[in-house]
């Protein structure tokens, strides 16, 4: 079984992506902030990792930067999920070394279908 | 000594010059040669072997005459702070590299004013550095004690000449920009100042204490020498009147000289150098001085009615007693003081020849159309020759003419000469009407009233003492006797031919200036030169010119001399210092006169505008128009004060703009902040609905359960968007003041139970324990349903915050001198020691929380403290002892009037 980090502090849109991957067949990891993706992370390698970015304590940004600096983490997708719509930001998550850049609100058809082809 | 052991020293002196000028050069900018007293030091190059050796020979001959040399310099040597200040600021600006540069730019970029100032300083100059090399060479034989040989080529000085024109043609000419700083040579003749003054105070010391007992003794013995009273008394008012000229003669002398000008100006890279000049140079001259009399006098008694040559006191005392090696040192003492004279003297004058003369009049070939390394290559090797020639040159005048008379005498013939660029530059810098023709014509009349009075009667002096010409007057009219002119008796020589030069220099400047009006650029640079302090920022705006140029063409010059990369770098300056768009393609005043400037180091500022003009079209501006720039800087300068004034009150009046404008970039910022967290904060509630309509849609076999628990979210998600909508448009209320408040007295404890009171269910279910303290009689000044949301605000944050085991709130009213202050406490974890102000920051919460985001929009305690504010309060965060966070708020007690 394929497994998938969700790393967001809003409970209710995490309840949302819980329930549509676990339907798909993922085994779901949920980390409510940075810092906790990457306690999850030492003891798990998630085929997928999405992430959001306004978060308490450790940023997406940062927390992006932490997995890429981890080479057991190289094999692992990550997309960014994220209010953030602006250019901007889309430029610097996707130079940071994300898969997927995906804004909010989402459609979570089209996050699953992300997440398939990035896997395929 | 034989001559071999002192050209070896000679050698090796010159050796270690060499090596401080080139070890100076690489450390350019380094504070070791980049100092006030470097610079001070430099302008000493004004003491030259005249000095040293000179005034020794007038103290001793004709007694205080020797004086006004030095007292002319340390007269205006206070004034430096304004006038000298001014010319170098002019100069830095306008990347001036001579006096001839000066001259002419401000006569309105005139070649002939530059050349005809050039030569003038030619003409004074070239016979002075051959009185250098005069000095050089006749001190040389008394200390080696060998005759000077008629052949010049078996001469040994001969050999010491040409080597110092090469030293100076090497190290004078490193850079093609005439304007650029020279490090080496400045710290070379810094260090040769100190050398000279130190070599000559020890010969001063020698012959006061060694060969006499002291000052006492000396002049106990001279005054019984037969005129010793009259040549130390000034004597009545027509030697008080020669005094006096010979005073303003060296005032004079310390601005115009081309080497002073050179020190002082174009080697000078920090205006602040000057606030130690203005006293250490005045003290460097009057140590100077001190040894003087002594040795004058001194030797005066030792060598009476023997006939030596004064002048070479210094060199014969000690030598009178053996003892060489004192002698040598006073050989490198004059020596020093010659060669920083000739070679600061050479490269001011080679520049000048190059960009006043050679260069504007196509003397050195078409430079226009040639690549930048052949011109640069050009005229560095014409600066070369220049400076090699003029020395040799200076020789052969010493050799064939012998400049038989001393070397005060000559000095002074050259100070008058260059005095006669007096008038015009000085009425440069203070006068807007002096003009190019005035200029012209005063420098002419000046020069020819001194050829007249000075030199004609100086070079046939040499040859026939009591020619019909002096003691007749030309044509045998009386009044036209060179040293007599109109009668005039009581004057000698140098300050009467000065008197008359300057006199009708002066009138004729002034005469011409006024009956006929300069041309546009000159009452341009008239304006500039001027007021330098308003234009020393933004000199090119202050450049008036008509035509139509294209930015292209002129790149292309300056490439010629600048090379691809330095134009380049150049023109992004100034499209930034102007704010010029890059890619236009006309070229406006600003740039050329920007242009103008950049080239005017290279090639001087007539070429420069040759040049310039070359490739613009200039449209003449018509008459009318330069009446009525006349007529505005006439009007101007009645208005000025009044002008000032304004400008004053401008300048703050922009200084306030400036600040509202910052204030509401500021502000314009905060406003796109506080959008995007808006933004952000809005899609968070609409995402999690929509994720979760589209399960509840999409989805047929969702368990119940599950389904109860999306439209449960979806409902708390909307309550959440809802709140926060409230919470954005009350702010926007306070924040523009549309919110109205009923302020009235209240009883204070009961607002707060009233807000606490739909609290009760938030605070049980977390078994929060509250407490209020304070006198239910305390009144303050508010309007309730305010302070009921600020209060409301405050406990849910406590409630939030509380630990979810025995949480505690206190709620705290205390009376203050002319304030309620209220207190809510809570002993959770407290709040962070660097966020007590910004927590009252919209959004605050959304970045920095150590733990899970409660839910709240982030705007309540930004909204509390518009409503404190509103109220005249205060509202401020801390940490209680427990440790628990504590917002305090207060009130007033009564209506604010």
């Amino acid at each position: 079984m394929r497994k998938i980090l969700i790393v967001d502090d809003e409970p209710n849109i995490v309840m949302t992506l819980e329930y549509t991957f676990k339907k798909n067949n993922f085994e779901v990891f949920i980390a409510r902030d940075g810092q906790e993706a990457l306690e999850i992370l030492k003891s798990q390698l998630p085929d997928v990792i999405i992430l959001d970015i306004m978060m308490p304590l450790v940023d997406g940004f940062e927390t992006l930067q932490h997995i890429r600096q981890n080479e057991q983490l190289n094999h692992c997708k990550v997309i960014f999920l994220s209010a953030k719509n602006k250019e901007s930001d889309i430029e610097k998550g996707l130079a940071l070394g994300a898969d997927a850049y995906l804004t909010k609100p989402f459609s979570l058809k089209k996050v699953v279908e992300k997440v398939t082809d990035l896997l395929a | 000594m034989s001559s071999l052991v002192l050209i070896v020293i000679l050698g090796l002196y010159l050796g270690m010059l060499f090596f401080i000028a080139h070890w100076a050069e690489k450390k350019e900018g380094s504070p070791m040669t980049n100092n006030p007293y470097v610079y001070t030091l430099s302008l000493a190059v004004y003491c030259t072997a005249w000095t040293y050796y000179g005034s020794i020979g007038v103290a001793a001959d004709s007694g205080l005459s020797y004086l006004p040399i030095y007292l002319g310099p340390v007269i205006i040597a206070p004034a430096w702070i304004i006038i000298l200040r001014r010319i170098i600021r002019i100069s830095r600006i306008n990347k001036i590299s001579s006096i001839a540069d000066f001259i002419s730019l401000r006569y309105g970029n005139s070649r002939f004013l530059g050349a005809i100032v050039t030569v003038i300083c030619l003409t004074g100059i070239v016979p002075y550095i051959g009185l250098q090399l005069k000095a050089i060479a006749e001190t040389f034989h008394v200390v080696t004690q060998t005759p000077i040989r008629t052949n010049i080529f078996d001469d040994n000085t001969t050999y010491v000449a040409i080597a110092l024109a090469l030293f100076a043609s090497y190290y004078g000419t490193r850079y093609v920009d005439a304007s650029e700083k020279r490090r080496g040579i400045v710290t070379a003749v810094a260090l040769e100042s100190i050398l000279k003054l130190v070599f000559f105070v020890v010969v001063g010391l020698y012959v006061t204490y060694g060969v006499y007992n002291g000052f006492d003794d000396i002049y106990q013995k001279a005054q019984h020498l037969p005129d010793f009273v009259a040549r130390n008394t000034i004597g009545g008012l027509p030697q008080a009147m020669n005094w006096g000229l010979l005073c303003i003669l060296s005032m004079f002398a310390i601005f115009l000289l081309p080497r002073q000008f050179h020190v002082a100006v174009v080697e000078n890279n920090r205006e602040n150098h000057l606030k130690t000049a203005v006293w250490l140079f005045p003290l460097y001259l009057l140590i100077f001085n001190l040894f003087v009399y002594p040795i004058a006098w001194g030797g005066n008694i030792l060598f009476e009615g023997k006939s030596v040559n004064s002048d070479a006191y210094s060199l014969l005392i000690p030598m009178h007693f053996q003892n060489t090696a004192m002698a040598v040192l006073v050989f490198l003492g004059g020596f020093s003081a010659a060669i920083s004279m000739i070679i600061v003297s050479s490269i001011g004058l080679s520049n000048m020849l190059t960009n006043n003369v050679l260069i504007p009049y196509n003397l050195l070939g078409n430079l226009s159309g040639s690549e930048q390394s052949i011109n640069s290559r050009r005229i560095i090797t014409s600066r070369k020759i220049g400076i090699f020639c003029l020395i040799i040159l200076a020789y052969l005048i010493y050799r064939f003419f012998g400049l038989d008379y001393n070397l005060v005498s000559i000095g002074m013939v050259a100070f008058v000469i260059i005095a006669q660029l007096g008038p015009s530059f000085f009425g440069a810098l203070f006068w807007r009407r002096g003009s190019r023709l005035g200029a012209i014509w005063g420098i002419i009349m000046g020069f020819v009233i001194c050829v007249y009075t000075l030199l004609l009667p100086y070079a046939m002096g040499t040859t026939n003492t009591n020619a019909h010409f002096i003691n007749e007057g030309l044509w045998g009219f009386s009044l036209l006797k060179p040293f007599k002119l109109f009668g005039l008796d009581y004057l000698q020589p140098v300050p009467h031919a000065l008197f008359w030069s300057l006199f009708f220099n002066f009138i004729t400047y002034f005469a011409v200036s006024v009956s006929f009006k300069g041309n546009y650029r000159e009452r341009n640079y008239a304006e500039m030169f001027v007021d330098i302090n308003r234009y020393s920022t933004n000199h090119e705006n202050a450049f008036i010119w008509k035509g139509t140029a294209y930015k292209n063409d002129i790149e292309k010059v300056l490439v010629r001399f600048m090379g691809e990369e330095r134009t380049r770098r150049a023109m992004n300056i100034f499209n930034v210092k102007y704010n010029v768009d890059q890619k236009q393609e006309l070229a406006d005043a600003r740039l050329v006169k920007f242009a103008e400037n950049l080239l005017t180091g290279y090639i001087g500022t007539a070429s420069a505008r040759i040049l310039i003009a070359s490739v613009v079209k200039e449209e003449k501006i018509t008459l009318p128009e330069v009446l009525k720039i006349l007529e505005e800087s006439k009007e101007n300068i009645i208005i000025n004060k009044k002008l000032t004034e304004t400008s004053r009150e401008l300048q703050e009046l922009t200084a306030k703009l400036k600040e509202a404008n910052d204030s509401l970039i500021q502000k314009d910022q905060q406003k796109d902040e506080f959008l995007d967290t808006v933004t952000h904060e809005i899609r968070t509630p609409i995402t999690a609905i929509r994720a979760a309509s589209e399960i509840l849609i999409e989805d047929e076999e969702i368990p119940e359960e599950l389904r109860k628990q999306f439209l449960q979210n979806i409902i708390s998600e909307s309550d959440r968007l809802n709140r926060l909508i409230d919470k954005v448009l009350d702010l926007e209320k306070f924040e523009t003041g549309k919110q109205e408040i009923h302020l009235a007295a209240h009883p204070i404890m009961e607002t707060i139970e009233k807000a606490v009171e739909p609290l009760q269910q938030l605070i049980s279910n977390k078994n929060i324990a509250v407490h209020l303290e304070g006198k239910a009689t305390l009144v303050a000044w508010y309007d309730e349903d305010r302070i009921f949301q600020v209060v409301t605000n405050l406990v849910s944050n406590a409630i939030k915050f509380s630990p979810d085991e025995n949480g505690l709130i206190v709620i705290a009213v205390h009376e203050k001198p002319d304030a309620i202050e209220v207190q809510v406490r809570d002993n959770g974890k407290g709040i962070a020691k660097g966020d007590f102000e910004t927590i009252f920051d919209k959004f605050y919460q959304s970045t920095n929380q150590n733990f899970k985001k409660p839910i709240g929009s982030g705007l309540g305690l930004a909204i509390c403290k518009q409503i404190i504010e509103m109220h005249k309060g205060q509202i401020w965060a801390a940490n209680s002892s427990t440790g628990g966070a504590c917002l305090h708020f207060t009130l007033p007690k009564k209506e604010q009037l």
